[in-house]
């Protein structure tokens, strides 16, 4: 096998095995705790795939902004010294078995369909293309993209912050 | 072997059962949260693998971008919502939060 | 021309101020607090300082050049490549900004100076600093930058300084609604200007030049000759839109209503950024953008009228005023007027030679006032005031001198390049006598509220109480110097634009390259002459009525004031009532309108809501009636099985959001295995 398989597979299985962590474990922070592996390797992956732009953003956004999020929410929702930091499950069997039916529905669907091939698959750097794309073909959608964010960031606020009046 | 575009599709495929899974079992509010983010990401992987192998461009990625500045704004929202909900209820399991039946 | 001379120094005039206002305003506090005021003040004057020595160089080796090719530029970093447009971030000197960065960063260096003297009790020393810092930076960028779109950056930050500094002392609520008024005022401007830009763009991309740099759209500017948007003029049109954003910032009229209360903030304040710097950066715009504005000769027309009309308009407010600092800010917008009258007769390089001696004469009238301010106790109503010639010379022979540079007293850098704007306002192709006539008038007004107020505070009787008496004192020497350099100033810098009549006007030369010859067809010397006699009469005139009103008091000015029966005398009292009006139309419009809203709210869309309520009211009354007699009971069969069943569904809604996502997810699956089913 070439040092780039070995290297897919060693990723692909941090990034299953992390997201496994993430819904089977039953510790919350461990869970959110794995979930950094998953989004470290979806940035490997994305470093596969020739999209280097998508993969900073990738470790800017998720492991440096959700991710903290996320561990902040476990963190002010539970008491650490908290005995009770357990990630009760509900119905494990049917939700196994609902899941796995549909996994083999995708698997099926996926080595069966004929994908369309590109005519050449290139590693190029895209950043430039990608800031070119969005200031023209996707301006429109990039600026609604600033106006969701700030919607987001004002009710964020709103929400979370204490009601002044009692 | 070499590695094709069915790997990253059945890689994604495995994300988005995982994260289904955990939306599907877990009652707490924040562990389903992180099972969306799974999803997101499964869908993520398959905007870029097949802008990689399929159409040849950026727009996948560009597709990617976006969904990641969504799950951003997701996320902060989701989780404000789940500390009002924490200051209300003192608990976030879903299943408690019935209010609305009665 | 065409090749510019690269250099690598330029950046640093730009740069110097902002890392100043970075120290000043990261660690000014501690700073202050650890070492003492004097590093601040070290901080804060040696870059601006060290920025004139550059810009002096900068100068030197332009004026070194050919006439053609007098232009440095440095190229610092590509910004933006996207599409057709293209902007980097590079600054440039040519003759035009080579005198706007001399007088930015000389006159507001002096002020720098200064300030550490006026502002030195404050508290808030630091902050101070850094946002006058901040604000150079702003301007420096404005001035120096090669495209206008970064012109558009320092344009913003100059505003945003100037409300921040407005504002400066926040506790009270007057100075932050003041600040608030300039800022929101301003926008009206800065949407005009943006408009502008986009414009020219456009225009200039449609034929295939698309660019933003003063260079190119100089170069290109014949293209947008023809082009025609909505049946106007393209070139017209953006040139509208670039004066609305010019009259913003330069306090023209419709939008000078927030000058005067822009005199709420320090005195440097006004002195540097609504006297000298700030308020002439429209000025520079128009005389930026020439090439532009002269394919535009209606927009021309009206930069003429509004300059001239807000030249009369604001003079005449000022003779009333008894704030004193109020009376220099009406006289700085009615000065104002001048430069747009100048440029709206294709005069660029008259407005911004008045640009230039009004920064020094007004700078040191400002600063002078801020030093009566200050050895006043903070009064400022000149009413109170009064022999203040006895306590401080220094402040006293200083005014003076201003006062008779504004005045347009011969021989003093005011007269000189206000009689150049008349006589071009009269000779020039764009000119009319009625123009001259408005500026003549303004002249001989001029000169009476300056003399008004000269005489007023420093001859005559102390009015003030016997507690500020005895506190009157001459202001240290860091006010004083600036003041005296500032007024050798105000003597000086006409002798290098002297009128054609009495030597070479070195400084229309110096512009010559970048806007234009001057007109140099000279109807005759003996007109000229005897228009600039004329002027000086009425400045005579104006200046012998206020002597006679108020020195020898023989002259009571409520003679003048119940002219007509007090109407002159109320609405230049009331400043024309544009602040009501404003008010009325505007704020209470919007008002208003929001109570149209309303009404529309309550009466049509709830008399809508209404009456479908009353129909549906009406129908199931008949339908009751039906009911009640011919199927009743049918009904209640109904009625009964939806309830039962209803009891029985109720259970499905649980509120489980895990159960809902069961039954969704089952449901994809099922519907996905029948497709494949079907399908495969």
């Amino acid at each position: 096998m070439e040092v780039g398989t070995v290297v897919f597979y060693l990723i692909a299985l941090l990034v299953v095995a992390s997201a496994a962590m993430v819904a089977f474990s039953h510790n919350i922070i461990y869970s959110a705790f794995s979930l950094l592996g998953t989004f470290a390797g979806v940035a490997g992956i994305y470093v596969f795939l020739g999209a280097d732009f998508v993969a900073a953003v990738q470790l800017l956004i998720y492991v440096g902004g959700i991710l903290v999020l996320i561990l902040f929410a476990v963190m002010l929702t539970h008491r650490i010294t908290d005995v009770q930091i357990t990630n009760r499950s509900a119905g494990v069997v049917p939700g196994l078995i609902i899941v796995g039916l549909l996994f083999w529905l995708l698997y099926e669907t996926i080595t069966t369909t004929p994908w369309a091939k590109a005519k050449e698959i290139a590693y190029a750097a895209t950043s430039a293309k990608i800031g070119d794309q969005f200031l023209q073909s996707y301006l429109l959608p990039f600026e609604l993209a600033s106006i969701v964010l700030l919607a987001a960031l004002i009710g964020a606020v709103v929400l979370a912050r204490k009601e002044m009046k009692g | 072997m070499e590695i094709t575009l069915t790997h990253f599709l059945v890689l994604g495929a495995i994300i988005f059962c995982l994260g289904m899974y955990t939306v599907l079992s877990r009652r707490n509010a924040i562990s389903v949260l992180m099972g969306v983010e799974l999803i997101l990401n499964s869908a993520n992987i398959n905007y870029v693998a097949f802008a990689h192998y399929s159409s040849g461009g950026v727009d996948g990625q560009i597709y990617a971008i976006f969904v990641i500045m969504l799950a951003a704004a997701e996320a902060a929202v989701g989780l404000a919502i789940v500390l009002a909900i924490f200051q209300i209820f003192h608990t976030i399991d879903v299943g408690a939060t019935e209010t609305l039946k009665n | 021309m065409e090749h510019p001379i690269q250099t690598d120094y330029l950046r640093w005039i730009v740069l110097l101020p902002l890392i100043g206002a970075a120290l000043n305003g990261l660690l000014g506090a501690q700073l202050q607090k650890r070492v003492g005021k004097w590093l601040i003040s070290i901080i804060a004057c040696a870059p601006v300082v060290i920025a004139f020595g550059i810009s002096a160089a900068a100068f030197l080796k332009l004026k070194a050049l050919e006439p053609e090719e007098r232009f440095l530029i440095d190229h610092v970093y590509p910004w933006l490549h996207v599409g057709s447009l293209s902007v980097d971030v590079s600054f440039w000197v040519d003759p035009l900004s080579a005198v706007m960065i001399l007088v930015v960063t000389g006159i507001g260096g002096l002020i720098h100076i200064y300030s550490t003297g006026y502002m030195h009790d404050d508290r808030s020393y630091w902050r101070f600093f850094a946002f006058l810092n901040l604000f150079t930076f702003s301007m420096l960028l404005l001035v120096l930058a090669d495209s206008m779109l970064l012109m558009f950056i320092g344009w913003e930050g100059v505003g945003l300084c100037s409300y921040a500094l407005i504002g400066f002392w926040y506790h009270d609520h007057v100075n932050t609604r003041a600040g608030n008024k300039a800022f929101i005022v301003n926008r009206v401007g800065d949407f005009g200007f943006i408009l502008g830009i986009f414009l020219i763009f456009w225009t200039l991309d449609a034929q295939g030049h698309a660019t933003l740099a003063f260079r190119e759209i100089t170069k290109n500017a014949a293209l947008l000759q023809g082009q025609m948007l909505w049946g106007v003029p393209v070139a017209t049109l953006a040139t509208l839109f670039l004066f609305l954003g010019a009259t913003g910032k330069s306090a023209q009229i419709p939008l000078y209503v927030w000058l005067p209360d822009a005199m709420q903030g320090p005195t440097p304040v006004s002195a540097l950024i609504h006297a000298a710097t700030m308020v002439t950066a429209g000025v520079y715009m128009i005389a930026r953008l020439n090439a532009v504005f002269s394919l535009a000769p209606e927009t021309l027309h009206v930069v003429a009228a509004i300059g001239a009309a807000t030249a009369l308009g604001a003079a005449t407010i000022a003779l009333t005023q008894n704030d004193i600092k109020r009376v220099l800010a009406y006289s700085t917008i009615s000065q104002l007027g001048y430069m747009f009258l100048a440029a709206g007769v294709a005069a660029y390089a008259a407005g911004v030679f008045h640009l230039m001696t009004h920064a020094f004469f007004k700078a040191c009238l400002f600063l002078g006032s801020g030093s009566v301010i200050h050895a006043m106790g903070g009064e400022q109503d000149m009413r109170k005031m009064g022999g203040l010639k006895k306590y401080m010379p220094w402040t006293f022979w200083t005014f003076t001198i201003s006062v008779l540079a504004i005045a347009g007293v011969p021989g003093l850098a005011g007269f000189f390049s206000k009689d150049e704007i008349l006589w071009q306002a009269f000779s020039s192709e764009h000119g009319s006598p009625w123009l001259w006539l408005v500026g003549v008038v303004c002249a001989g007004l001029t000169a009476f509220y300056m003399f008004r107020q000269l005489f007023m505070t420093f001859f005559g009787e102390c009015r003030a109480d016997h507690h500020t008496k005895e506190h009157l004192h001459e202001s240290p020497k860091v006010m004083t110097l600036p003041l005296a350099v500032l007024a050798v100033g105000a003597i000086a810098a006409g002798y290098i634009g002297l009128p054609a009549v009495f030597g070479p006007n070195f400084f229309g030369h110096w512009l010559e390259p970048v806007l234009g010859g001057g007109h140099e067809e000279h109807a005759s010397a003996a007109l000229e002459l005897g228009l600039m006699l004329v002027s000086i009469g009425v400045a005579a005139l104006g200046i012998l009525l206020a002597y006679l009103m108020y020195y020898k008091k023989t002259l009571s000015p409520d003679v003048f004031a119940s002219l007509a029966g007090g109407v002159f005398y109320r609405l230049f009292d009331r400043k024309y009532y544009v602040d009501e009006l404003y008010q009325k139309v505007f704020v209470g419009g919007a008002l208003k309108l929001a109570a149209i809203g309303v009404w529309i709210d309550t009466n049509i869309i709830d008399g809508m809501v209404n009456g479908t309520a009353r129909l549906t009211v009406f129908v199931s009354w008949l339908n009751g009636l039906f009911d009640n007699y011919v199927i009743d009971g049918m009904v209640n069969a109904v009625a009964d099985l939806t309830y039962w069943s209803g009891g029985k569904f109720r259970k499905v809604q649980t509120g489980s959001i895990n159960g809902y996502l069961y039954v969704i997810l089952g449901a994809v699956v099922v519907a996905i295995i029948i497709k494949l089913r079907y399908a495969g």
